[in-house]
């Protein structure tokens, strides 16, 4: 389902936080802050992940020179049980909010939410994002983070990291928010969840088509067709797919994934890096300065994120996917 | 696309695990894991008042020593990626899975953390371990009720 933005809602402003082990990220150089303790200095990894989302959403406020009390909304979430860490943050930045969980794709969900307030006139400034920290992440999803089992080729890595968008009323100087797609949960009936990649893909797949489709639109129209964390298998799958619906190789090259080049060609991350913190820090820091920067016009964000639960799976569920998408357009 | 059409495509794609490698790795690691092992329990046996048949309580505590020192420098997780079963199999991974569990749920208090999470991961192993025992025990009990085999 594609909405058209009449207003065009600017992204005015993109705040990312990540930790230590982010510094071997090829996009590190576009992050506010890497910080050097993976716990922010905080007693747990909970509070570490908390103050990680606080950091990231001062930023992208200082950099448009408004305070906590010029924000009306902020939407967001993360993948820790009960989203405590965004709500705790959301209760020490003292601003209207609204947690949302989308998993992985929160950090577009967040944003199309953000973007209708805007559009309806009930907010100036509001902010959206997502964010994950490996750790708190791993312990929920998987085992204890010193259990010595052997991670297969098609795994991912939880990345520790914060982004947070700040987003207003349309300016001709920053990235417009045009259009965005809402997906539906689509379940291909992978259930393996060290091979999220192939359970996400045809979700990505869906929502690029469609939003294609009803926006009228082909891949060579935009600059960068940018997804979230299907890591490089979950990528090449989605290029599959593409090609086998009549997409042409050279158009496959504007496609690219936020989670397979995120630590690089670097084998000790497996196929690639995930969580919801992936995309929104690739996001709302590099595709946002190379818009700013002028090198990209018309970009398609498509986040996505597996529906699953530790439950779900013990209990021999497949594993349903959403992807979310928002059109940016550069003047 | 089709789903059956995508699981093709899926399993076209996605790279088979190199069993044999990760075989001979787990042979190796995991040999050498049990090298350590007959090492310690000889040492038992020639410097302390042991036999083979008593040696195998100490040995065992040393080995989950090991483990515990290696799984809090956090290098016990790097051998288990690089080795698979090679040091999971062995009484050290064992080890590993209730340290590992322990130092995790440290955050959550004594009692509630680690008493209650201790055996997360192992617990299953001490459960079936004990079914299986009591079930060979008895098997055998029977063969020699009737005459089969001896003690």
């Amino acid at each position: 389902m594609v909405i058209i933005f009449q207003s065009k809602p600017s992204l005015l402003a993109g705040g990312v936080v990540a930790g230590p082990l982010e510094n071997r990220s090829i996009f590190s150089q576009y992050f506010d802050s890497v910080y050097d303790d993976e716990r922010w200095q905080m007693k747990t990894n909970e509070q570490g992940h908390r103050k990680m989302i606080e950091e990231a959403c001062e930023f992208a406020m200082k950099k448009i020179g408004v305070q906590n009390g010029d924000i009306d909304f902020m939407m967001g979430g993360d993948l820790v049980n009960q989203m405590t860490p965004t709500n705790f943050a959301a209760r020490d930045l003292e601003i209207p909010f609204i947690g949302l969980f989308s998993a992985c794709a929160t950090s577009m969900s967040s944003v199309i939410v953000a973007c209708l307030l805007t559009e309806l006139g009930a907010a100036n400034f509001s902010l959206a994002g997502a964010s994950s920290q490996h750790n708190a992440i791993e312990r929920q999803f998987r085992y204890p983070i010193n259990y010595g089992a052997q991670k297969p080729q098609t795994a991912q890595w939880t990345v520790t990291a914060a982004g947070y968008a700040l987003i207003g009323k349309h300016r001709e100087e920053f990235p417009s928010i045009e259009a965005a797609t809402i997906g539906k949960s689509v379940d291909y009936g992978m259930d393996d969840p060290f091979h999220m990649g192939a359970a996400m893909a045809p979700a990505a797949f869906q929502t690029i088509q469609s939003h294609l489709q009803q926006r009228n639109q082909k891949i060579y129209h935009y600059d960068l067709i940018l997804t979230g964390d299907l890591g490089q298998l979950g990528l090449k799958l989605l290029k599959g797919m593409l090609v086998e619906n009549g997409v042409k190789n050279e158009e496959l090259t504007l496609i690219r994934d936020a989670g397979a080049e995120f630590y690089g060609q670097d084998e000790a991350f497996q196929s690639g890096a995930s969580g919801a913190g992936c995309s929104a820090a690739v996001f709302f820091s590099y595709v946002l300065q190379q818009m700013r920067a002028g090198s990209y016009k018309r970009v398609l964000l498509v986040a996505t994120g597996a529906l699953l639960s530790p439950l779900s799976y013990q209990q021999g569920e497949t594993i349903p996917c959403t992807a979310h998408a928002i059109e940016i357009t550069m003047k | 696309m089709e789903k059956e059409q995508y699981q093709q495509l899926e399993q076209n794609v996605t790279p088979k695990p190199p069993y044999l490698k990760n075989v001979a790795k787990a042979f190796l690691v995991g040999g050498l894991i049990c090298a350590i092992g007959q090492a310690v329990s000889l040492f038992y046996i020639i410097f302390f008042n042991f036999t083979e048949a008593t040696a195998g309580n100490p040995t065992v505590a040393t080995m989950v020593f090991f483990a515990m020192i290696l799984t809090g420098l956090g290098l016990y997780k790097k051998i288990g990626q690089f080795a698979g079963a090679g040091s999971a199999v062995p009484v050290t991974g064992f080890g590993n899975a209730v340290i590992s569990a322990a130092i995790e749920h440290r955050s959550e208090g004594l009692v509630l953390g680690v008493g209650g999470n201790l055996f997360k991961l192992a617990g299953s192993v001490v459960l079936f371990g004990v079914v299986s025992a009591f079930f060979v025990a008895l098997f055998k009990y029977i063969l020699v009720t009737i005459g089969v085999v001896s003690w």
